[in-house]
């Protein structure tokens, strides 16, 4: 079955089993490694991708799904000013250590900052809880985000 | 893929890699895409190409640890070059080449500090001298910084770049006699150096062992008999074979029992989620006669049989405990134990592989690259030079990828396929139930007290699980537990109970359940003398002095201890034991391991009777006379404290049932959310001058018990057992 969606502003074209998740699609046919496996039951949140702004979990979701949407990778998420702000934030605070689940990490801080541009601790603990972090770096994690939100504010003001 | 794997080039420098042991390097990095120059290589770490650029090797695998950046800063401080010129490379598994390439018990600092440096200085004497021919100047009216070399008298200066050719054929001076920086000219070391993969991480362009992509690959799920030392009785080969895009099934050995017959079978797709979803069609049966006996439950049951009689035998007996304990003033008894727990590296098991002309390349994120290529060789009978061994990063590895068995099971399936390029990966459930656990283990203790609150007697019948009648791999006590050196009278005594689960190190090895079981139970001794535990630490520990903990090897520095100690309590603001507020509590723990000192307390919140909240961790680390990098130094800290909580909190437990692992992920075995990180972690660093020693992981054992003290001092109830639930 040929799927058509946009994968970082580029219309694709996918051959593959409807059922086959967005998650190996990346990984294996549009050659996009940086969302990473790490359970294939949405536990750990390695695989978060956006669909049309929304985080999902890429191994849960079937590439049918995303037939018409646009997605956004980690290797495009510095597209956008937020995604940008978090990246650079995540480097000057050099918040990852093994780094495996940081595209995930990456993926759900953006989507908390473009929702909500100056989240409270609870938040961003709530909004990242479903992001596991092996290595433990949450408190740069949140600091980071911390950070970021700063940044757009102090941007925003300019 | 590898930046490091394509070209081969010879190096021209014969130097000593440790004191006696000449070592001549053949060096085998690879020139950086798209110079345009050609850059020279002074030994095998060290490029410099006509730009003054500096590629330095980076030899040890990267498993978050930081290694990668902090052993390239330590060449980078003593060839005097700014950090900003570097540009850091991973290099081949070869051990001959680059010395030891290991992540493992805290080793790389201790073993690299010297050896780096010198390896950068010796490469720095080699442009000296170069350019003090071509200037006609004695090499010691020479200086250096930032790469550059400069003749005061003259006002000469010219950069590395200008000497290259020339340094290459210059004789590389003794590794071990080349004069070395004084630390207050450190440039480098010292200094927060963000994470040379970390631009690259933020991209989603670090490539890890999962991601190693090559033309025309496959890839690979794997069946792995779920009951440990099972074989293969039969399956549906035809069925799967049938599936659209199975291109092959791969019986083999998976490393864990005796070669001959089969535990695995290999499905190989043109996708991994193919080959992963055909396993349910393969109907693997097994043959697991005398296997299925083995549960967490009859473990459980015999280690208690085992505590009511007598032990199997004597580990330590020093003095007469058990005459100092009958006429001790006051005697504390107590059970301690915890559970197999696994791994649970987030990035699954896994390895890629090609094998063709009578040799096989691999790419591996393990912690022992070159340990895994030799066995490789073993299983597929090659001679060494025929197998080489590319280091990946490393999704986490805590002691699980110290194990290669990845690399043996692709490196049969990869044989099956001549040519063709072949990935395996594990599943979530299959790195789950096919890991290399850390040990369970049950203790007895007694103590006795004398009427100053001085421990004059312990004893500890330790039952740990066994494999024909030795303690399991990462399953030994150590006789010299804190506090056996410094008790007159000591019984330390052991059983065992049979198991068949692999088992293995995980970060912080026997320290993670030796630290909570022993710091536990002198928590509840140290109130039974009337003081706190810093205090019964000090008193046992007495004067500041170098205890020798064996014949040979490490000693137990009690000043170093006591400072930590001291540190932390002043960082917290510790007054001795005191009840809590409502629901606050507050607990201490130490302990020595990888040479590093760490005292720890732990403040929490208990609410609604059961539910424990991490507020504040406190944690003082002596780890010798140098910070290599700052910024890193603090991230393996605080994360080795949240590894000690998940431990310790939240229900990770490895369970067997008819000799199989029950747990499938991250729903029954739990990794530590966010929400459940302590808001902060303080950190502070001890210096005492000796050389530095490794932090991946000295900090982890003593949050254990810190938390279960603080869960007593909160609630006045001791848990002995781990995971620690209060409530039912």
């Amino acid at each position: 079955m040929a799927v058509q969606l946009t994968v970082n502003d580029a219309k694709r074209t996918i051959s593959a089993e409807p059922e086959k998740p967005l998650l190996w699609v990346l990984r294996e046919d549009l050659g996009l490694p940086g969302t990473k496996f790490g359970c294939g039951t949405g536990l750990c949140g390695a695989c978060t991708v956006m669909i049309d702004g929304k985080t999902v979990r890429a191994c849960m979701t079937p590439i049918s799904a995303a037939a018409g949407k646009h997605v956004t990778t980690i290797e495009h998420v510095a597209a956008t000013p937020v995604g940008k702000r978090v990246t650079e934030a995540w480097v000057e605070l050099d918040v990852p250590q093994c780094g495996y689940c940081q595209a995930g990490q990456i993926m759900s801080a953006t989507a908390l900052l473009t929702a909500q541009p100056k989240p409270d601790a609870d938040a961003i603990d709530a909004a990242m809880r479903g992001n596991l972090c092996r290595c433990a770096t949450y408190l740069r994690i949140r600091k980071a985000i911390q950070s970021a939100a700063n940044a757009g504010s102090e941007g925003a003001k300019s | 893929m590898s930046r490091s794997s394509t070209l081969n080039r010879r190096a021209f420098l014969t130097v000593a890699l440790a004191a006696g042991t000449a070592v001549t390097f053949t060096a085998d990095m690879a020139l950086a895409a798209g110079t345009k120059t050609k850059p020279v290589m002074l030994n095998a770490f060290i490029r410099i190409d006509a730009n003054n650029r500096v590629t330095i090797g980076s030899k040890n695998p990267e498993i978050g640890q930081g290694i990668r950046t902090m052993l390239p800063m330590l060449i980078a401080e003593e060839l005097d070059v700014d950090w900003s010129q570097v540009t850091v490379e991973p290099t081949l598994a070869n051990e001959a080449l680059y010395g030891p390439q290991s992540a493992g018990g805290s080793r790389s600092t201790p073993v690299n500090w010297m050896p780096m440096r010198q390896v950068g200085a010796a490469a720095r004497q080699m442009l000296l001298q170069a350019a003090a021919k071509a200037w006609s100047v004695d090499a010691a009216s020479l200086t250096t910084a930032s790469g550059q070399i400069h003749h005061k008298a003259s006002g000469r200066s010219a950069p590395y770049s200008a000497f290259i050719d020339q340094a290459a054929g210059q004789p590389s001076p003794s590794l071990a006699s080349v004069p070395l920086k004084a630390t207050s000219d450190f440039k480098i070391i010292g200094q927060s150096i963000t994470g040379v993969d970390t631009p690259d991480v933020v991209k989603g362009r670090a490539v890890f062992g999962i991601d190693v992509s090559l033309p025309g690959m496959v890839y690979a799920a794997i069946e792995l008999c779920p009951v440990f030392g099972g074989t293969l009785a039969s399956m549906n080969e035809a069925a799967t074979k049938a599936l659209p895009g199975i291109i092959a099934i791969v019986p083999l050995n998976s490393g864990l029992i005796p070669t001959g017959p089969n535990d695995a079978v290999a499905i190989v797709a043109d996708s991994w989620w193919t080959a992963n979803r055909a396993r349910q069609t393969l109907k693997a049966q097994w043959k697991t006669d005398g296997l299925t006996g083995f549960s967490t439950a009859g473990y459980e049951q015999a280690a208690a049989a085992l505590h009511k009689g007598e032990p199997l035998k004597t580990l330590v007996k020093v003095g007469d405990a058990g005459g100092a304990m009958a006429s001790a003033a006051k005697t504390v008894s107590a059970r301690y134990s915890y559970p197999f727990i696994a791994h649970a590296t987030l990035e699954p098991q896994n390895s890629t592989a090609i094998f063709s002309d009578g040799k096989i390349e691999i790419w591996a994120p393990s912690q022992t690259p070159a340990a895994g290529g030799v066995m490789v060789g073993k299983v597929l009978g090659l001679a060494p030079e025929a197998v080489t061994v590319h280091i990946t990063k490393s999704g986490g590895g805590f002691g699980r990828r110290l194990m290669n068995d990845y690399m043996v099971q692709v490196a049969q399936i990869a044989k099956a396929l001549p040519g063709r390029p072949v990935k395996l990966i594990f599943n979530r459930a299959d790195d789950m139930q096919h890991g290399f656990y850390r040990p369970a283990g049950w203790h007895q203790f007694e103590a006795g007290l004398d009427a100053n609150g001085a421990i004059v007697a312990l004893k500890d019948h330790f039952v740990t699980p066994s494999d024909k009648g030795w303690p399991v791999r990462a399953g030994d006590m150590s006789p010299v537990e804190f506090p056996a050196k410094f008790v007159a009278n000591v019984l330390f005594r052991q059983s065992m109970v049979p198991t068949n689960m692999p088992t293995g190190y995980l970060r912080a090895p026997m320290s993670n359940a030796m630290a909570f079981v022993f710091q536990g139970f002198l928590d509840e001794v140290a109130e039974a003398g009337g003081m706190d535990l810093p205090e019964l630490m000090r008193r046992t520990m007495g004067a500041a002095r170098a205890v020798p903990l064996y014949d040979r090897g490490p000693v137990f520095d009690t000043g170093r201890a006591r400072g930590v100690i001291d540190k932390v309590c002043a960082m917290a603001g510790w007054t001795g034991r005191t009840k809590g507020a409502e629901g606050k509590g507050r607990g201490f723990g130490f302990y020595f391991s990888h040479s590093g000192y760490f005292a720890e307390i732990v403040d929490i919140t208990v609410t609604q009777g059961t539910r424990i909240k991490v507020e504040k961790v406190y944690v003082a680390g002596d780890i010798g006379s140098q910070i290599i990098n700052p910024m890193h130094a603090e991230q393996q800290v605080q994360g080795s404290v949240i590894d000690g909580l998940a431990q310790a909190m939240i229900g990770q437990k490895i369970q067997q049932v008819d000799g199989a692992v029950t747990q499938k992920g991250f729903g029954d075995f739990p990794l530590l959310r966010i929400d459940a990180a302590p808001a902060e972690i303080e950190v502070a660093f001890v210096k005492t001058d000796v050389p530095p020693t490794g932090l991946g992981e000295p900090a982890l054992p003593p949050v254990i018990p810190a938390l279960a003290n603080a869960i007593y001092a909160a609630t006045g109830k001791r848990l002995r057992d781990l995971p620690l639930r209060l409530g039912a």
